[in-house]
């Protein structure tokens, strides 16, 4: 098993040297189609594995660093985290086989680069392929730097891609060694172990786009094209939070405090709450999008967070419960948010634009891809009986329990949390209808739009893919969860227990359960009895007619589309939820320009916000780069005597450090 | 006998939802009549409108979609769902053991999407700003409601409907403080989930006040009965649902006869009613408020929920 998921990955680095041969126009279907057979071969094993028995041992490959190969294992928590990556890369792969042209040497590269950080069983061959998959993807993400705001995203994404390089091999070195097995045997305690948890959170939250590091991803992701931007939303920010579980959870050990879950559960609540409500006032369908993966990862990490608390109480159950949620969730996610991406890709191709200002009534054009995007807005929204719904439902039951704590302090921090979670879901669910409402219903905004057509099958195809999986996640997260429960163990110890009755989910035993396919039943019996019942007594057929409107008058005959301003627009649909919430987290503002009575000029209103933690950190941190630039400068200024000196002093203390190092 | 009674209350539990909305809504408007020195429509009123809507030819707007066609029979669906959920007279009927809070905030959030879908479909004005506002007084809903529910999970020990209307029914538990506050945070989330006073007026023609008519300007004929009556059956599922967690006295327990059902329809007809005198003197009281005073208002109730919590934390850290 382990030595075929390899070889899969061998020839993921093949397919990415094919690319560079003259194959001319069979280039694209040849890589992507094999990218897609590799991805369904990878979710295969990783499924097989989980439901059937995971491999034992390690593989130790025949090359590697200088100490030693390189090393691949497939444990519980690798196996959930591949299921999904080869689950969303199979769909993006279909979905990039509709219009194969350009990046085509990084996608297998980007796919392989997450491969091999999943299973890898040692530090550096994890690192190794995180930084794979962040060059990668960087190099998708600048592949149109024709346009300046592409260049911009790609220099900051590699900036941020970097830090997180910088403070993860860090937190790895100082885990003591580099093979986990090792590490188990004996985690790291005291300062080196705060060490780790600040690194490791810093690295691996700058990556999966946490609050106040997430400046780069709205940025970024869209930047990207289709495909890639749905891979790195779906997929690569799980990767980060895998990393983070890893090394948390896993790695760290059922040693450390309980207290090392709180700086988890308030990142990942201001991250949840920051995320879901820039998402509500974003006009570009992508980075609406971005910014509600901010939100997921964030809830996310809230249950991660739990899990560790939980945990470290010696609350079994409730550990499982919130690891059970972190996992699913993040499957869940992964899942709703490539389908939402490529139907945001689809939408781009057939209507020419991604600004919510320029779509409208696509439901008529594209009845297919509705349907698609209801099913992800449906997840995303948290509605029953979809896959968000059962994930969240998790986590807001492991929030409830989040008073059996004991300590008065977890409590409050507890209820806090879910207040924040609770509102969280209701502003992705805001977030959610106004993307659909403003691209699918209504009238069309522009000419390009109102001529669109149908998605290609291929593309077509991708979206299928993680439409019916949501579906069935969330029609059976009792067996999803029976997948995960290996992972779960991974988590949070090997007694856990999965949060599992039968085909549904529950809180432990005595607590209340979620059965989704008893509450689609009924869904479905209401509904066939109300259409039959109402259609009996009320038998007309609808009529047409224009637009009632409240009386407001027909739109001249030279508007085609009706009276633009007659409709809400993006920025009249973020409102309420900017006056509301805005003024305060995201310094929105509303001015506007009366001009006197007589005065032949418009009236103007303008309205806007800004991410304080995007206007602070770079700035801040040029700042800083400056004034120690400014230090380093009185360095050239130096005596013949003083450079040898520093030199001198540079080297002994080099040998000091050295010799400490031997002694311990 | 057991799984008989349970099956028998929750198919009289289903009827009763069934019937009982369009006489709430016709009884809560004559009563505000009365209060109002006017004699009042009958309260089966609300019965013979929807019976006139249902005969007529409902119109689309031209550019209007299935959206506007599914959305009534999605939403109406899933708040009957929710509704048969909520106990009733009875406790222990055949959905108990799913009825839990969470998931008919869920379905109650289905429901809320359709309704906004369908403001959005036309493409007009006023239906985009109500769902818009729709959408945005749910933000604060949601966390009022669920940090209510923590109270009931701390001393219910679940979230689970009938779990939790069973504790509070023993009375082991006495009256509690933070009972009363998160009966009001529940209450004033019940106020802007429906639509009433102070957060939106029911009775309403003016458009640039409407948040819950806004989304339905477009809607006619039997479409608009079915959005009618399932504001009305909303409006109905919170009231059985603060009675069934906050005075669950009187209730028929699991597996009693039908002379305990009887007793607990009696009592559950009073709580309703009570409800219904208690909802038109507050609304015959009290003034529409700014839609933008809505978050305060909401963002209080929350607070109200939190106390709750925390005092709970505080006495049984004592205890």
């Amino acid at each position: 098993m382990l030595t075929a998921l390899a070889l899969g990955l061998v020839v993921l680095g093949l397919l990415a040297l094919a690319a560079l041969a003259p194959m001319g126009r069979l280039a694209g279907p040849v890589v992507l189609g094999g990218s897609a057979f590799l991805s369904a071969g990878f979710a295969l094993a990783a499924g097989g594995a989980l439901a059937l028995g995971l491999p034992e041992g390690v593989l130790v490959l025949p090359f590697g660093p200088a100490w030693g190969g390189m090393t691949l294992a497939l444990d519980g928590l690798s196996a959930w985290f591949l299921l999904l990556l080869g689950l969303a890369g199979l769909a993006a792969s279909l979905f990039a086989l509709g219009s194969p042209g350009r990046g085509l040497v990084a996608w297998p590269l980007f796919l392989g680069g997450m491969g091999l950080a999943l299973l890898a069983a040692d530090g550096f061959t994890l690192i190794l392929g995180f930084e794979l998959m962040s060059l990668a993807s960087w190099a998708l993400v600048a592949l149109d730097h024709r346009e300046a705001g592409n260049r911009e995203a790609a220099r900051l994404y590699l900036i941020f891609a970097a830090f997180a390089g910088v403070c993860l091999v860090p937190a790895f070195g100082l885990l003591g060694a580099l093979d986990f097995a090792a590490i188990r045997a004996a985690p790291p305690e005291g300062w080196r172990a705060v060490a780790i948890l600040a690194l490791g959170l810093v690295g691996a939250g700058a990556k999966a786009g946490l609050v106040p590091l997430h400046l780069w991803l709205p940025l970024a992701h869209p930047a990207a094209p289709t495909p890639v931007s749905a891979l790195m939303s779906g997929v690569m920010t799980k990767v980060a939070l895998y990393v983070l579980a890893r090394l948390l959870l896993d790695l760290c050990g059922p040693v450390q405090p309980g207290w090392w879950g709180m700086p988890l559960l308030a990142i990942g609540a201001a991250s949840a709450l920051l995320g879901a409500l820039r998402a509500n006032l974003e006009d570009d369908t992508k980075v609406a999008l971005a910014c509600s993966t901010i939100e997921n990862v964030g809830l996310v990490t809230m249950a991660l967070g739990l899990a560790l608390l939980f945990r470290a109480a010696d609350l079994g159950p409730m550990a499982a419960l919130a690891a059970g949620a972190a996992l699913l969730h993040a499957m869940a996610h992964g899942l709703f948010k490539a389908l939402l991406f490529l139907v945001a890709g689809a939408v781009q191709h057939a209507a020419g634009s991604r600004r919510l200002d320029r779509l409208g009534g696509l439901i008529h054009a594209m009845p297919l891809t509705a349907v698609a995007a209801l099913i992800g807005l449906g997840a995303a929204a948290a509605l029953p009986p979809l896959s968000g719904f059962a994930s969240e439902w998790l986590l807001l039951q492991a929030l409830l329990g989040g008073w059996r704590l004991g300590e008065i302090g977890l409590q409050v921090a507890a209820a806090a949390a879910l207040a924040l979670a609770a509102m969280a879901v209701a502003l992705a669910a805001a977030a959610m209808l106004r993307l659909f409402g403003l691209a699918f219903l209504g009238r069309p905004r522009s000419p390009r739009g109102a001529g669109a057509r149908e998605a290609n099958r291929f593309e077509l195809a991708g979206m299928a893919v993680p439409a019916v999986l949501t579906v069935l996640v969330g029609l059976f997260p009792g067996l999803a969860l029976a997948l995960a429960a290996p992972g779960i163990r991974v988590l949070v110890g090997p007694a856990a227990m999965p949060p599992v009755v039968g085909l549904a989910i529950g809180a432990g035993e005595g607590h209340s359960a979620y059965a989704p396919l008893v509450v689609i039943l009924l869904l479905g019996l209401a509904l066939v009895l109300l259409w039959v019942v109402v259609r009996r007594h009320s038998p007309a057929v609808a009529e047409r007619g224009p637009a009632w409107n409240g009386g407001f008058i027909d739109a001249p005959p030279e508007f085609v589309f009706g009276d633009p301003l007659s409709q809400p627009s993006a920025a009249g649909m973020a409102q309420p939820l900017r006056r509301m919430l805005g003024g305060t987290l995201l310094a929105a503002r509303e001015a506007v320009t009366m001009p006197r009575p007589g005065d032949p000029r418009p009236a103007r209103l303008e309205a806007g916000f800004e991410d304080r933690a995007a206007l602070a950190l770079p700035t801040r941190t040029a700042r800083l780069r400056d004034a120690v630039a400014g230090q380093v400068e009185r360095l050239r200024g130096l005596t013949l005597r003083g450079s040898l000196s520093l030199g001198f002093a540079t080297l002994v203390g080099l040998l000091a450090l050295l010799a400490w190092l031997e002694a311990r | 006998m057991v799984i008989l009674g349970a099956v028998l209350t929750q198919i009289l539990h289903i009827a009763l939802m069934l019937a009982a909305p369009p006489l709430v809504v016709g009884l809560i408007r004559w009563l505000k009549a009365r209060m109002n020195g006017r004699r009042g429509a009958s309260p089966l009123q609300p019965y013979r409108d929807l019976a006139r809507l249902l005969r007529k030819r409902p119109v689309l707007a031209e550019n209007a979609s299935l959206v506007s066609e599914m959305a009534p029979y999605l939403a109406l669906a899933a708040t009957l769902v929710a509704a048969a959920l909520v106990p009733g007279f009875a406790q222990g009927m055949a959905f108990a053991p799913v009825a839990d809070l969470v998931l008919v905030a869920g379905l109650l959030a289905l429901a809320r999407m359709a309704l906004a879908l369908n403001g959005m479909d036309a493409g007009t004005a006023f239906g985009g700003m109500g769902a818009a506002r729709e959408m945005s007084f749910a933000v604060f809903a949601e966390p009022a409601l669920l940090v209510s529910a923590l109270s009931f999970a701390i001393l219910a020990g679940s979230t689970n409907l009938d779990q939790i209307g069973a504790s509070f029914r023993d009375g082991a538990l006495g009256l509690r403080v933070s009972l009363g506050l998160a009966a009001v945070a529940m209450g004033a989330v019940a106020l802007a989930e429906n639509a009433r006073l102070p957060v939106d007026n029911p009775a309403t023609h003016l458009e640039l006040t409407m948040v819950h008519e806004a989304m339905l300007l477009e809607a006619s004929g039997r479409h608009l009965a079915l959005w009618d009556y399932q504001a009305a059956l909303k409006l109905t599922l919170w009231l059985a649902l603060i009675a069934a967690v906050f005075f669950p006295f009187g209730a028929a327990p699991a597996g009693s006869g039908p002379l305990a059902w009887l007793v607990g329809l009696l009592a559950w007809v009073a709580k309703m009613g009570g409800f219904c005198l208690a909802l038109a003197v507050f609304e015959g009281a009290i003034a529409k408020m700014r839609v933008f005073r809505v978050p305060e208002f909401l963002g209080a109730a929350l607070l109200l929920a939190l106390l709750a919590a925390a005092l709970l934390f505080v006495s049984t850290g004592f205890a």
